[in-house]
């Protein structure tokens, strides 16, 4: 396979990735404005930083207000993180390899495409936004359930795989971040606000609220949400998961090309950090320096990866 | 019916009943509900939007990805018409082919006197590179796409030989494909020639052209300037077709004297490139030195016999307009027989008397710039205001060298499906031909490419003009 080819869909698959969470962002906030209107200032804010652009987002508007945010993350074409923008880079990498691509899952990122270039041709009223979002998800899920019905699983869906899961990684890794000090034991009275605003909220963007109750019934607290969305390898948005499908996908890489290269050392002494690790200790490193190290990793990682397959000559 | 029809119709002819080519299909359309075919015909450009076959524009302001019109209404030709259509197509690239190797060798053509030595050596389109290099195989036209056009029930002419790198061939395949999904009843009712496999053909093909050093399955790799060049599509339709991997010039490295391409494992070595970039762009190192398409040193490793590049560098010569006039001659010289189809009549304004011949009757000829393509820069006569054609004529009279002219031809229609049913439009035809060391080998069919404006005699998708499936029947 071109090097390109795989630089190709690695980049198609983190886009993509990155629309999904961008959208799961906007829907939190959403949800927090409408159920919490006295903090959704505040939480807009925070979901600029978790994006990280903040200051991109006050070069072009005054003030952080729903309307302007929802907008900017949605379809200001000058935002190279927005939904919009994400789409646009997705569908044109899934042009360049296109041919590395089953027809259904060409076709599906084509209709994504078209479907949302329309939809957000103007800006969506808040009484459109449900349905904008619930689109947004429903076209992505169209591509993945062709890759995973369609794609051989050889090289070309390992690195469809590995761009997904770097990308879902570092979001996670940011989501809390963002909100670490809410995580901290030192804040959190045993039973006192099951109604958490902001607990809430790092569930919801990760869409894992339900995920939450279910494995831990009425037990919401701090450390266990930070264990669910670090170590919880059941959780498919925790950093173990992701972890551990990075290094499984790099695995299948080694096996079929015979070649061992630097990610594959990399990814393992992450996987094994994190394996060994309990909550506590996390806690006791410091939940935030953790984090940092996280994406950094993460981020070489990535260009390790890039290196390693040649993407770029 | 109203006035007899000045234009030859391929589905009437002269009469009210339909010729036989369209005998089936005319009695299933007069069983079709109008507005289920309309629907049809949505539902196709929904099908091609979808999919993603879309060409760019070149020169709009925004660049973006448009669709050609797709009509339903096959145009079809009798298993006889392609029989002898394919006969004078298969004589005329064999000349081509010939006359290449000619040219770029001996020059025996240019010896016997029956070309301009001018006509070739000041010519852009002949590169001296190619002076004393035999391809691999023998093949300087891999693909080929004869463009005809037609005035009568026996009249055919060729319009150009497109010997570069003729596109097209993938609507040629999806138009059929479309077809199939939306009327499978008609292909059941009506035995059609099959195109699909076209893809395959290429393959076989081009691997049969492979040069010496390649490996026993040989490596075959498509060359793209990128997604935004307005084939690009094409490009990666028969890539992926043809089980090939599709390249830009950036992938490319001169490796141990091969062309190789960066894969995720390491260079490895390509052996057939069939190319979708222009001559100039192919090399930076012998051609243009900022062109950012090619490979460099991929003229090196060819001279030497280290890859086959498709079509062969320097095939322009033989597609050049001012070259198309010497077409009877250069088929005679090369086969020994007499052209099975004709040329238009050309006049070659660089000569002084069809020149003045040529002023005097702007208003009734095609004028064509020798080099240009796509229908951009000519003049159509009787289509043209008289500005549009004094200010024709100063650009002629500037440089008559840079222009042929040609009578308006009567093209024939087939008719298209508008909303008030069946109406004529005129049409062309690209089959498309492809050349191994030991055959010729023609898809029946080709690209129908018809102009969707009523009285519009401009096919060209980037001037409005549609496609069609194009039907051979069986015998």
């Amino acid at each position: 396979m071109l090097g390109k080819t795989a630089g190709g869909l690695y980049w198609m698959f983190r886009f993509l990735e990155r629309s999904e969470n961008t959208a799961r962002l906007i829907e939190a906030g959403f949800r927090i404005a409408l159920t919490r209107p006295l903090s959704a200032e505040d939480e807009w804010a925070s979901i600029l930083d978790t994006i990280g652009v903040r200051s991109a987002y006050l070069d072009r508007r005054e003030t952080i207000d729903a309307a302007g945010v929802v907008d900017f993350l949605l379809r200001d074409k000058n935002n190279p993180t927005s939904i919009m923008s994400a789409i646009q880079n997705a569908r044109d990498n899934a042009r360049l390899v296109r041919i590395a691509l089953t027809r259904e899952v060409w076709e599906a990122t084509n209709e994504c495409w078209i479907t949302l270039s329309d939809a957000l041709k103007r800006p969506v009223r808040d009484r459109d936004l449900p349905s904008v979002l619930s689109l947004i998800r429903h076209q992505s899920a169209q591509v993945r359930g062709a890759l995973h019905g369609t794609m051989l699983r050889n090289d070309l869906y390992n690195f469809c795989r590995l761009g997904t899961f770097i990308e879902r990684g570092d979001n996670t890794a940011r989501i809390l971040d963002v909100k670490y000090y809410v995580l901290l034991p030192s804040l959190a009275q045993i039973g006192s606000s099951l109604d958490n605003v902001q607990w809430e909220t790092i569930l919801r963007s990760v869409g894992g609220q339900r995920a939450y109750r279910f494995l831990h019934g009425g037990d919401v607290s701090p450390p266990g949400i930070a264990e669910f969305m670090i170590l919880d390898g059941r959780m498919p948005r925790s950093l173990s998961f992701c972890t551990a499908k990075i290094a499984d996908n790099l695995g299948y890489l080694e096996m079929d090309y015979g070649q061992r290269v630097q990610s594959h050392d990399q990814v393992g002494r992450m996987k094994g950090a994190l394996v060994g690790t309990t909550i506590e200790q996390v806690f006791e490193y410091g939940l935030h320096e953790f984090l940092l190290d996280f994406l950094a990793d993460m981020a070489r990682l990535g260009a390790s990866i890039e290196e390693d397959y040649r993407f770029i000559s | 019916m109203g006035e007899p029809p000045k234009f030859f119709d391929e589905m009437r002819g002269q009469g009210d009943t339909p010729r036989a080519p369209y005998g089936s299909f005319y009695d299933w359309f007069g069983g079709e509900d109008l507005k289920r075919l309309k629907q049809k015909s949505a539902e196709a450009e929904q099908f091609f939007r979808r999919t993603g076959i879309t060409f760019n524009v070149y020169g709009e302001a925004e660049a973006d990805e448009r669709l050609i019109p797709f009509d339903i209404v096959p145009r079809i030709l009798s298993a006889a018409e392609w029989t002898k259509l394919s006969k004078g197509i298969e004589q005329r690239v064999r000349a081509i082919n010939a006359f290449l190797y000619d040219i770029y060798h001996r020059q025996e053509i240019l010896r016997a006197g029956r070309i301009p030595v001018e006509l070739v050596a000041n010519n852009d389109a002949f590169l001296p590179e190619m002076i004393g290099v035999t391809p691999p195989g023998g093949v300087y036209t891999h693909i080929v796409g004869t463009d005809l056009v037609r005035t009568g029930e026996n009249q055919f002419y060729v319009l150009e030989d497109n010997a570069r790198t003729p596109s097209g061939v993938s609507y040629m395949l999806e138009n059929r494909e479309t077809m199939l999904q939306m009327f499978p009843e008609l292909f059941s009712r009506i035995k059609v020639q099959q195109v699909s496999n076209y893809p395959m053909r290429l393959r076989r093909s081009l691997a049969a052209t492979a040069p010496r050093a390649a490996s026993k399955k040989p490596v075959l790799a498509v060359l793209t300037p990128g997604i935004h060049n307005s084939a690009y599509f094409e490009h990666a339709f028969l890539a992926d077709q043809m089980g090939a991997e599709l390249i830009e010039g950036h992938d490319l490295r001169v490796v141990d004297g091969r062309i190789a391409m960066r894969t995720t494992r390491g260079y490895k070595a390509i052996d057939v490139i069939y190319r979708r970039v222009d001559d100039e762009f192919l090399d930076p190192l012998t051609f243009r030195p900022e062109s950012l398409l090619g490979a460099p040193g991929v003229m090196d490793v060819y001279r030497a016999g280290g890859i086959t590049i498709a079509n062969a560098p320097g095939t322009g010569i033989a597609d050049d307009k001012a070259i198309y006039s010497y077409m009877p001659d250069i088929v005679e010289f090369y086969t020994g027989e007499k052209a099975i189809l004709e040329n238009v009549p050309t006049w070659r304004c660089s000569e002084p008397e069809s020149l003045a011949y040529v002023l005097d009757h702007l208003d009734e000829l095609v004028v064509k710039e020798v080099h240009g393509s796509g229908g951009y820069g000519m003049l159509v006569g009787p289509a043209a205001s008289k500005k549009e054609i004094a200010t024709f004529r100063a650009k002629l009279s500037a440089r008559p060298g840079n222009y042929i002219a040609q009578p308006t031809l009567a093209l024939s229609t087939v008719p298209i499906l508008t909303s008030k049913g069946l109406a004529p439009r005129h049409v062309d035809l690209r089959p498309f031909v492809l050349v191994s060391p030991d055959r010729i080998d023609i898809t029946p069919g080709g690209l129908t490419r018809v102009a969707l404006k009523q009285g519009s005699l401009v096919v060209n998708s980037s001037q409005g003009g549609g496609t069609k499936d194009t039907w051979v029947l069986e015998e």
